[in-house]
């Protein structure tokens, strides 16, 4: 026993000697490259899963549409060399770029455009695929021309097709989506360990330019701390987004790393039962939001990373308007508003996601409504589990803290039945202006139904989450903002 | 002796059973509708109703109970909810990564408590045994995953030595997986070494008063070399029993290592599924455990008649 012993020891000896003095680290070439994230595809199919993790993964990377988003938030030709719109605004010609194939070797032609879209309303499952419901039909012109017809005006449709539901499949490639991506773009599916990592390679094949690293390997690290170490002991290159912001200035203070800071389309929103009393009456509303002081709450809740917002815009949609000074912190006016709608006495049930950013804020806010005599008991609810539904799905709340991270979701204030219970017609009326109008009569609306909401104080937004990308020196190109879904890997140097 | 095994087999049997039958029920009233979590939050409520009836969670529970459980018993985990994946693949890859785990931590454990337990029962008179029982009490009462946070700090971020978590598969790369594996098996296994010393301590302080060791240390033995030519066997059977004992607790502390090191293990597959209402494969991820921890304790009853040959003939 005693031998067997030594022998054990002699051999942990031999593995840390080995170890000592190189460094930890999974890359194994200049032209590897390792990105870290929380958020892990459950699949690769997100025609049939939900969420926003596959396509982070894929979009763009592995699979791409006739157009995209630029990290800011303007829609660019992909696959589609140009396109034009017709005079009633229905009728969209789209140019296809010669000479692309699909990573299984098929030519991309006009009929895949066709079948993509088909494909949509008839084979994917998730709710995402009600934003095709406005094309009417696909024609197939000549190889590299399709034409997509809408049964109205829609300028939402060509802003939904930089994202998932504009993802470009072919016949041959759709029959196991879930394991074996088939796409255009840069990069294919290498390999995937569950619970661990995806790793993608380089497409040889590919139209454009041949991407800087060959191998991207995609790390899915839950706990915000493990990730952070994982970049200081170079096990990762970069990480996507940080969901600490306490550990941002580790990062800030050591040169071995760079450190971008950007906007994302999260809005972090103290929603309101606008279907419920008291919140039926905008003095309620309006009070509320005049009692938090959202700087300060950033500050605390958030290390005073984000953005303070005043509507559910973020900067880099085209029809932002500055409307955080709309109602400033003023608990004397607050007061005087909920005696007028006779809430001297109020007490409201918070019903948030346990997630840390929500409670957090979630405190703040409870502490300046008390200023203003409101009693909050904040209940954390199971994020996303319990959250969905009871306060989603069942609307049992009266108010709530959790961040919406779709691109354009200030639609969702024009769906009476939607969990925020807002319902006002000229809100409505102006959003589907906005989609049918020319590009300058969509920002005009918009604008109009941005300022309607917060006149209304149809909910308070907190703040804006920020978008914050570590990385390694030596990694070039990232983008600040985070605009798209995709998380873009083709712009790296 | 083929009697004992056999009731031993009826209790674990049963014990699984009754298991996942609890299990099933907590799950089953626990809050948090899986259609809703797997279709996020734009299902419409025809699309919820569809999704429902695809997992068959419109049945009745006793119905979707047994449905499990004769899958189960064919091998079949089902699907999961969340990636439409057959579960029982993924819990062999997932639990194999455990099991490297606790094997790991075990050998951390024995390899440190043996020899450090046996000095400390020699030396119990003098300093190096009290500073040696210390230093077990103090590592008692650190949390493995403090441990792992501490040692992840040290040797990753600020030498950085060894990586800070993930997982590197041995058939992929040797000495990666091994230098990947060196901090989650410390961190797990210096709380156990701690727990394993103090019992080797007193088993062999025991063992040291027995008459036996006192004949060879009169024939001219010193006390070390004493002990472990004779009375380490002796020793042994209580320490076999706490080792049993702790491969339980081992297995609860990997759940909270693996998180730890980001190792792609049962227990980082059991938060996760966990939250996401992914039932099927918490079921089955218990499930395994629950049979991992009866067969642990099985096969210490077993070494017991291994290691003490009177226990062979007795009974």
């Amino acid at each position: 026993m005693k031998v067997r012993i030594s022998a054990a020891l002699a051999l942990l000896l031999v593995i840390s000697a080995c170890s000592a003095g190189s460094t930890a680290s999974v890359s194994s070439g200049p032209d590897t490259l390792s990105v870290g994230f929380t958020a892990e595809p459950a699949n690769f199919d997100f025609t049939r899963t939900d969420g926003s993790a596959i396509p982070q993964a894929l979009l763009y990377n592995v699979y791409e549409g006739l157009v995209k988003l630029d990290p800011s938030g303007k829609i660019v030709p992909l696959l589609a060399e140009s396109w034009t719109v017709s005079e009633d605004r229905r009728t969209y010609d789209f140019q296809l770029r010669p000479g692309v194939r699909f990573s299984n070797g098929v030519p991309f032609t006009a009929a895949d455009v066709k079948f993509s879209i088909d494909r949509v309303k008839t084979g994917w499952t998730i709710s995402i695929k009600s934003k095709m419901d406005v094309v009417d039909h696909v024609e197939v012109v000549d190889p590299l021309h399709a034409r997509v017809v809408l049964t109205k005006p829609s300028n939402g449709w060509l802003f939904d097709m930089t994202g998932r539901v504009g993802a470009m499949f072919s016949p041959t490639g759709v029959a196991d989506l879930a394991n074996t991506p088939v796409g255009t773009g840069p990069y294919q599916l290498q390999s995937r360990r569950r619970g661990d990592s995806i790793v993608l390679k380089a497409n040889p094949a590919y139209w454009g330019r041949q991407p800087a690293y060959r191998t991207v390997i995609l790390k899915y690290i839950k706990d915000p701390t493990a990730l952070n170490n994982a970049l200081l002991s170079n096990g990762i290159d970069v990480i996507a987004q940080i969901s600490a912001p306490d550990s941002i200035p580790q990062f800030e203070n050591d040169n071995r790393f760079t450190v971008l800071q950007g906007t994302t389309n999260g809005e972090v929103v103290l929603s309101f039962n606008g279907a419920k009393a008291p919140f039926t009456d905008v003095r309620v509303r309006r009070a509320l939001t005049l009692a938090v002081d959202r700087k300060a709450l950033l500050d605390t809740a958030w290390a005073g990373r984000g953005t303070v917002l005043g509507s559910m815009v973020p900067p880099t949609d085209p029809w932002y308007d500055d409307l955080s000074g709309y109602y400033p912190h003023d608990p004397a006016r607050a007061r005087a508003l909920l005696a007028e709608a006779g809430q001297t006495n109020l007490s409201i049930r918070l019903r948030v996601a346990n997630l840390p950013y929500a409670t957090a804020a979630a405190q703040v806010v409870a502490s300046d409504l008390a200023d203003v005599g409101v009693h909050v008991t904040i209940e954390p609810l199971d994020f996303p589990a319990v959250w969905l539904k009871q306060v989603f799905t069942d609307h049992d709340f009266d108010a709530s803290i959790v961040q919406h991270v779709e691109a354009r979701d200030i639609t969702t204030f024009g769906n009476p039945k939607y969990y925020w219970g807002y319902d006002n017609p000229q809100v409505r009326q102006l959003l589907a202006a906005a989609d049918a109008g020319t590009p300058e009569e969509q920002v005009a609306d918009m604008r109009q139904v941005a300022r309607t909401i917060t006149a209304d104080a149809a909910a308070d937004w907190l703040f804006l989450y920020p978008n914050v990308v570590v990385a390694k020196k030596k990694v070039t190109g990232l983008a600040a903002n985070q605009v798209s879904e995709s998380f873009d890997l083709t712009g790296l140097g | 002796m083929a009697l004992s095994i056999l009731r031993r087999v009826a209790i674990l049997v049963i014990s699984v059973l009754v298991a996942s039958i609890v299990v099933f029920a907590f799950l089953a009233v626990l809050p948090g509708d899986p259609a809703q979590v797997a279709l996020g939050i734009n299902a419409t409520p025809e699309l919820l109703a569809r999704t429902r009836a695809d997992f068959g969670l419109d049945r009745p529970l006793v119905e979707q109970y047994l449905s499990w459980m004769g899958g189960v018993l064919h091998g079949d985990f089902g699907r999961s909810y969340v990636t439409g994946e057959a579960i029982g693949p993924q819990l062999l890859d997932r639990l194999g990564v455990t099991l490297w785990l606790v094997g790991a931590g075990m050998l951390v454990a024995v390899v440190l408590a043996v020899p450090f337990g046996a000095l400390a029962a020699v030396w119990h008179r003098r300093f190096g045994g009290t500073a040696i029982s210390g230093l077990s009490q103090l590592g008692v009462a650190v949390p493995a995953f403090l441990a792992g946070i501490l040692l992840v700090q040290v040797f990753a971020v600020q030498l950085r030595w060894l990586p800070s978590g993930g997982w590197t598969p041995p058939d992929s790369d040797a000495g990666e997986f091994l230098r990947g594996l060196i901090l989650p098996a410390l961190s797990l296994g210096i709380v156990q070494a701690a727990v394993l010393t103090r019992y080797v301590r007193s088993a062999v302080l025991d063992t040291l008063g027995q008459d036996y060791l006192r004949t060879a240390r009169s024939k001219g033995l010193r006390p070390y070399p004493a002990l472990m030519r004779h009375g380490m066997r002796n020793a042994a059977v209580p320490v076999v029993t706490v080792l049993g004992l702790q491969l339980t607790t081992l297995l609860i502390g990997a759940v909270v290592v693996e998180r730890v090191f980001v190792l792609p293990g049962l227990g980082s597959m059991l938060l996760d599924s966990v939250s996401a209402r992914d039932l099927l494969s918490v079921q089955g991820i218990v499930l395994v455990l629950v049979v991992a921890v009866l067969v642990v304790n099985f096969v210490v009853d077993l070494l017991y008649v291994v290691i003490d040959p009177r226990l062979r003939t007795a009974r």
